[in-house]
């Protein structure tokens, strides 16, 4: 996994709420067998219409915000399906950090393991982040993971709290499977002791 | 003593294998679920690293989110995506040596249907799948949930986990359920009352008398849609009901096993005086048959009342609900009764178990679905199919007009061929409403088997009370 230590960069505003993973990736290119090539398709039936025509409104359609890397959102991102074609997508689009109130839980922790970062902050900041996010392409925020720190583009730092072992995961592009195989010995120890006081299973 | 502990708090400690200082868990997983949509990249990853599945015998894969429902699906798939999904499936499954209940088998259906058929889900168990809908095992005191791809991968490797632990919830529903209230009425009416971000960071315990009223099949339609609560997990204490659905099943324990975890089931509930981060009490006397008016879950409302204004709505949610009713095409103040309703679909993980077919059948007995209406039944696995005939339902439905289709997902979140097409609006049993979920701009209304059964015998929205 790619490192995760700082971005500078567009952030675009997504106020709806409850924005759902079938939202940031319809069921059709669930179909896939690989992780990769689903950024075209990320938000897929926001984006475009029926006929594949881009649809002007749509904010990561408007000029000023095609090159998004920060999102802004609505409370409760990416709730529903545990598809990670989601955070796939989003990151296969160049997104790198995602900023709610709150996130449903296993979107988050999709997010993380995509290299990406999802940060919850109370309302009245991730408002006033909303608000530099709508400035457009001249707004760009940085999100700086070792100091804990969004930037505005006027200059306002915001600290983030973020799960210290997630953290280091990112800024070290660490593959979970590879830490927990340092730690097979435990598991065999766990299983040994379980097949004893729960045979069954 | 020890400090009493809540029922999530005593699985989680039996499946800890180890603790960072920081609380990061790595977690034991007892089954593993798998279907083909969430699988591929995990095995394909497990191949470029050289790995093997750590235990193929607690892994247990079912291809249900692609497979058409209609006859001749074993020889051919005619949607070339969804063919090659299944057939890699096939592979994965025979190379690295995993149970799996292929089309061919009449064991094959909707995975979470699949699982505690076959008596792979046992209470007191960590139970996961790459799917959210893996909630549905709490039912039995399991404790379980959806996992991303990644995390499939990483659970094929080790049979664990990296976790911390949730928050405690505690959700009661007191009392008794009036005529023509369900399960479904009653998950739906919870998540109508916390919001879908209600339970985000929580496991949900369900308790209280209403809840231990319920049979294995309703316990499993409230579980199923903990997530849509946005719980972590929903479970359920073991019970004698539990026990009883369990016995006797292909791969519940047998003789002295049984008996030695039926010891062990039978201290998997909430101590006295444990601690809850959240707690929520619901009446059941309250509860009306429900309907969703809007594209999420929460949006939920008794059938007695009207579509809501945006106007009635504060926060964000103001915007959201706009954006609903334009995609619903519905106006406030209209009567939920008067809404037409052009398709219906009986099935899926949250509805697809034989008491729901009864429940749809004893509405639907002796009378004909609405003209032009397309009515669909899809049982949730090919043994509840197999039971609904031998008990007569097929043909009742059959006589009424209603197709009778094979086990799988179908039309809740429409990978197969099985959707809506555009503005088409349907009753359906499933447990998402979200734009787009069941077709391109197809509407959905969240109901009970019962409630959807009556909508489609009337062509509208209707309150099953009134047919009972």
């Amino acid at each position: 996994m790619e490192k995760f230590t700082k971005v500078t960069g567009i952030a675009a505003p997504m106020p709806l709420v409850n924005i759902d993973t079938d939202m940031i990736i319809p069921k059709g290119f669930l179909k896939t067998i690989k992780r990769t090539g689903l950024g075209v398709h990320a938000f897929d039936e926001m984006r475009y219409d029926r006929q594949g025509n881009e649809i002007p409104d749509f904010v990561l359609n408007k000029p000023q915000y095609r090159k998004t890397e920060i999102l802004v959102a609505g409370d409760n991102f990416g709730c529903g399906s545990s598809r990670e074609h989601a955070p796939w997508a989003l990151a296969d689009f160049g997104i790198k950090v995602i900023i709610s109130t709150s996130f449903a839980d296993i979107f988050f922790n999709n997010s993380f393991k995509n290299g990406m970062l999802p940060i919850v902050l109370p309302q009245e900041q991730v408002d006033l982040l909303m608000s530099d996010a709508e400035k457009g392409e001249n707004a760009r925020m940085t999100v700086d993971l070792e100091a804990q720190e969004i930037t505005t583009s006027d200059g306002q730092v915001i600290k983030f709290e973020v799960d210290a072992f997630k953290k280091h995961c990112l800024l070290n592009g660490l593959d979970d499977i590879g830490l927990t195989l340092e730690k097979a010995t435990a598991i065999d120890t766990f299983e040994g002791q379980a097949a004893q006081s729960r045979p069954w299973v | 003593m020890s400090a009493p502990k809540t029922l999530y708090d005593k699985i989680w400690d039996a499946h800890v294998v180890s603790e960072d200082a920081d609380g990061t868990c790595l977690l034991y997983i007892d089954r593993h679920l798998v279907h083909e949509v969430t699988s591929p990249q995990a095995f394909e990853g497990l191949r470029m690293a050289g790995r093997q599945v750590r235990c193929p015998e607690k892994t247990i894969a079912v291809p249900d989110h692609n497979v058409p429902t209609t006859e001749g699906r074993e020889t051919h798939i005619d949607n070339e995506e969804s063919r090659i999904q299944v057939e890699a499936l096939d592979k994965n499954a025979r190379d690295f040596g995993i149970n799996y209940y292929p089309v061919t088998d009449i064991r094959q259906g909707i995975v979470h249907i699949v699982g505690p058929e076959q008596g792979w889900t046992l209470p007191g168990m960590t139970v996961v799948c790459g799917d959210s809908h893996t909630a549905t095992h709490g039912a039995f005191g399991a404790l379980a949930h959806g996992i991303g791809t990644s995390e499939v991968e990483h659970v094929l490797a080790t049979q664990t986990l990296i976790q911390k632990k949730s928050k405690n919830m505690k959700v009661e529903i007191t009392g008794q359920l009036k005529p023509g209230v369900t399960a479904k009425d009653i998950t739906l009416a919870v998540i109508g009352k916390t919001g879908t971000g209600g339970g985000t960071g929580h496991v949900i315990e369900y308790c209280g008398e209403a809840i231990r009223a319920l049979s294995m099949e309703g316990r499993m339609t409230v579980c199923n849609m903990a997530i849509e609560g946005g719980a972590r997990a929903g479970l359920i204490a073991p019970d004698e009901t539990t026990f009883a659905y369990v016995m006797g099943r292909p791969h519940a324990p047998k003789g002295a096993q049984w008996e030695a975890a039926l010891t062990w089931w039978k201290t998997l509930f909430t101590d006295e005086g444990a601690h809850f981060d959240k707690v929520i009490t619901i009446r059941g006397e309250d509860i009306e048959p429900v309907v969703t008016w809007g594209t999420s879950p929460e949006d939920v409302l008794p059938i007695s009342a009207v579509v809501p204004a945006p106007e009635d709505f504060t926060g964000g949610k103001v915007e959201a609900a706009k954006r609903a009713l334009d995609y619903m095409g519905l106006t406030p103040g209209q009567k939920l009764t008067d809404i037409a309703i052009d398709t219906v679909f009986i099935g899926s993980c949250t509805n697809g178990r034989i008491e729901d077919l009864r429940a749809a059948a004893e509405i639907v007995k002796g009378k004909k679905v609405k003209e032009g209406m397309r009515a669909m039944v899809v049982p949730g696995s090919g043994l509840v199919r197999a039971q609904a005939e031998e008990e007569g339902l097929a043909q009742i439905f059959l006589d009424a007009g209603f197709e009778w289709r094979l086990a799988g997902c179908s039309m809740c979140l429409a990978m197969n061929p099985d959707q809506l097409g555009e503005y088409e609006r349907c009753a359906s049993t499933s447990n998402r409403n979200f734009e787009g979920r069941q077709g391109y701009k197809g509407r959905t209304h969240l109901v009970s088997p019962a409630m959807a059964a009556a909508a489609a015998l009337t062509g509208h929205l209707t309150d099953v009370r009134e047919m009972m």
